[in-house]
């Protein structure tokens, strides 16, 4: 099934002449209307007319985050106030939050493409959705929650937190689509072991997961625990909130972009040059319909790479891999670039270890330190030292082959890392001010 | 011939080993025998306790990671040269020790040695071959 044939399925050519037309339109709006855009184009010497193919794209200046600092609150707002009916905000982790606003026919438009995924995940009609992104300043609940309800489903509108009340109403009210973060869905399957609750016969169907980076083997594990189909959903507050992109259920590869809404690039992130389609790189993208808060060039800081090949499901828009982490979660320990979901990958491939862990960063006597605090369970546990010492052997050798950097391994008792109900804290990074 | 005994991982951080003991105390468990394994950074606790089952699920609802192994409990004479006769005859027939510690109660005029065998039923036929005093299971608990 698809949501909106006609959008969904246009041919490359007609994609991208909508892309040029909206592009063009979009560009002489926020120069019009936004002093910042105005300056910056000023400043790199290109005005809207100058854009006379897509290609033009890659003339005009990056937008980042923290030209949204700069500007806040309402700086890069593109309308008066009087028409932004919804404004949200993500969390200011360094200061200030950033800051969105959507005009009504932004909220339409959003609810539309959270259709559109919610649809391409294997939603119908007739589903029960049960919404625990959090609802609130975070653009995860409420933009998961218009598509819910624009594609017709009953939408239950928990948000996060408060796990036992989530495993009750998810059974008693027969939940079918779960939308979470993926930390957030291992963990509800452990809190309902712990009611005596097997999570795998309620009757959840499929999980939309995202708002973290996971991996290809936590899909495997959640789709093993939960009994579900485990969607990757991609979106940023920045540029709309969740429904961004998405995988389709009949292929689990590659997140469709929705390409009548927005233009993907993919460039190096050192030197800022765009790099041929298919190779590996930081994700910018720039917004052909917003009117409330329109970005150009957005820099979102997450790694991944176009897939132009047609999907089987048949939709035509450009699909990106699975983020591979964000520029700014890779870590560099002894000069060896890390990204948490590397060693992930390491840790879900080992029996007897649980799919919680946290990396501790540290330096001492100006070496950078890496241990890894894995939780063991009772697959792995033994009354003798030495299988528990060749299990952190292990671990530390795999994590050596894959990573090249040598870590301390740690293992700790089930349930001791803290459990996040939203965005999973993996690292903690103790060099900073040192 | 077996005796069980239940090993519980335990995190080197102050406060769990009372918590163990606590929780066993709390449902009337009585610790029969126990030896502490430890690294820099995890320990495992064994135990012989009066009542197992019940301590393992005690333990396991409380959050620990416990399981349960066969150990073999052998009386030793108390007199020099006591331990060395019975490790003798383990060696001779190739029988390996991965750990062994002594319990608390004497059985008669002996010690008694909890031993952990990497084949416990070899270690028994020769010991008891050997005219060694192997202790039933429910005598241990009940000691």
């Amino acid at each position: 099934m698809i949501w909106n044939d006609d959008f969904e399925t246009l041919p490359r050519e007609a994609i991208e002449s909508l892309q040029l037309k909206r592009l063009k339109q979009t560009l002489e709006r926020v120069y019009a209307t936004v002093p910042f855009y105005r300056e910056s184009f000023q400043k790199a010497g290109v005005t809207p007319d100058a854009i006379k193919s897509l290609d033009d794209l890659r003339r005009l200046p990056f937008t980042l985050k923290q030209d949204m600092r700069d500007n806040y609150p309402y700086g890069l707002f593109a309308v008066p106030l009087d028409q932004i009916v919804r404004i949200h905000a993500s969390s200011g982790t360094t200061g200030k939050p950033t800051v969105v606003g959507y005009t009504r026919r932004d909220i339409d438009m959003w609810a539309e493409l959270m259709a559109r995924s919610f649809v391409a995940a294997g939603a119908h009609r007739g589903d029960v959705i049960h919404n625990a992104y959090g609802y609130g300043l975070f653009t995860g609940g409420l933009g998961a929650h218009y598509g819910a309800e624009k594609l017709g489903a009953s939408v239950i509108p928990m948000s996060g937190g408060n796990t036992k009340k989530q495993i009750m109403i998810m059974q008693d009210f027969g939940s079918t689509i779960l939308t979470c973060t993926p930390s957030y869905s291992l963990y509800l399957a452990e809190a309902a072991a712990d009611e005596g609750i097997n999570i795998r016969d309620l009757k959840l169907r499929v999980g939309i997961f995202g708002a973290e980076p996971w991996t290809e083997e936590i899909r495997n594990e959640i789709e093993e625990k939960l009994n579900i189909k485990a969607i990757d959903i991609y979106g940023l507050s920045e540029i709309l909130g969740p429904g961004v992109a998405i995988e389709c259920h009949q292929a689990q590869h590659g997140l469709h972009i929705w390409e009548d809404h927005f233009i993907p690039e993919i460039i190096n992130p050192d030197t800022g040059e765009v790099l041929p389609v298919g190779e590996t790189g930081e994700l910018v993208i720039t917004t052909i319909t917003k009117e409330g808060i329109p970005m150009i060039r957005y820099r979102t800081r997450d790694i991944t790479r176009l897939i132009p090949e047609p999907c089987i499901c048949g939709r035509t828009h450009v699909r990106i891999a699975r983020m591979s982490g964000r520029s700014d979660d890779m870590l560099i320990i002894r000069g060896v670039n890390v990204f948490p979901s590397q060693i992930e990958s390491v840790l879900v491939g080992i029996d007897g270890i649980e799919p919680h862990y946290q990396l501790i960063v540290d330096r001492e006597e100006n070496l950078d330190t890496l241990e890894i605090q894995v939780e063991v369970n009772e697959k792995a546990f033994s009354d003798e030292i030495k299988v528990l010492q060749d299990l952190s052997d292990r671990i530390r050798r795999e994590i050596k082959d894959v990573l090249g950097v040598t870590s301390k391994v740690r293992l700790v008792e089930p349930k001791s890392i803290t459990r996040s109900e939203g965005k999973a804290q993996r690292v903690i990074d103790r060099r900073k001010g040192k | 011939m077996k005796v069980e005994q239940i090993s519980i991982f335990i995190e080197n951080k102050s406060g769990r080993l009372a918590e163990v003991t606590e929780a066993l105390g709390d449902m009337g468990v009585n610790i029969r025998a126990l030896s502490l394994a430890d690294t820099s950074d995890f320990g495992i606790l064994r135990l012989i306790v009066d009542k197992t089952d019940l301590a393992k699920a005690t333990l396991k609802e409380r959050g620990f990671t416990v399981n349960k192994t066969e150990v073999v409990a052998v009386e030793v004479p108390d007199r020099p040269k006591g331990l060395f006769g019975i490790l003798e005859i383990l060696d001779r027939a190739q029988v390996n020790v991965e750990y062994m510690y002594a319990f608390v109660e004497r059985c008669g005029g002996n010690a008694v040695i909890i031993f952990r065998f990497d084949n416990p039923e070899e270690a028994i036929k020769v010991l008891t071959q050997n005219k060694v005093n192997v202790l039933q299971g429910s005598r241990i608990y009940s000691m």
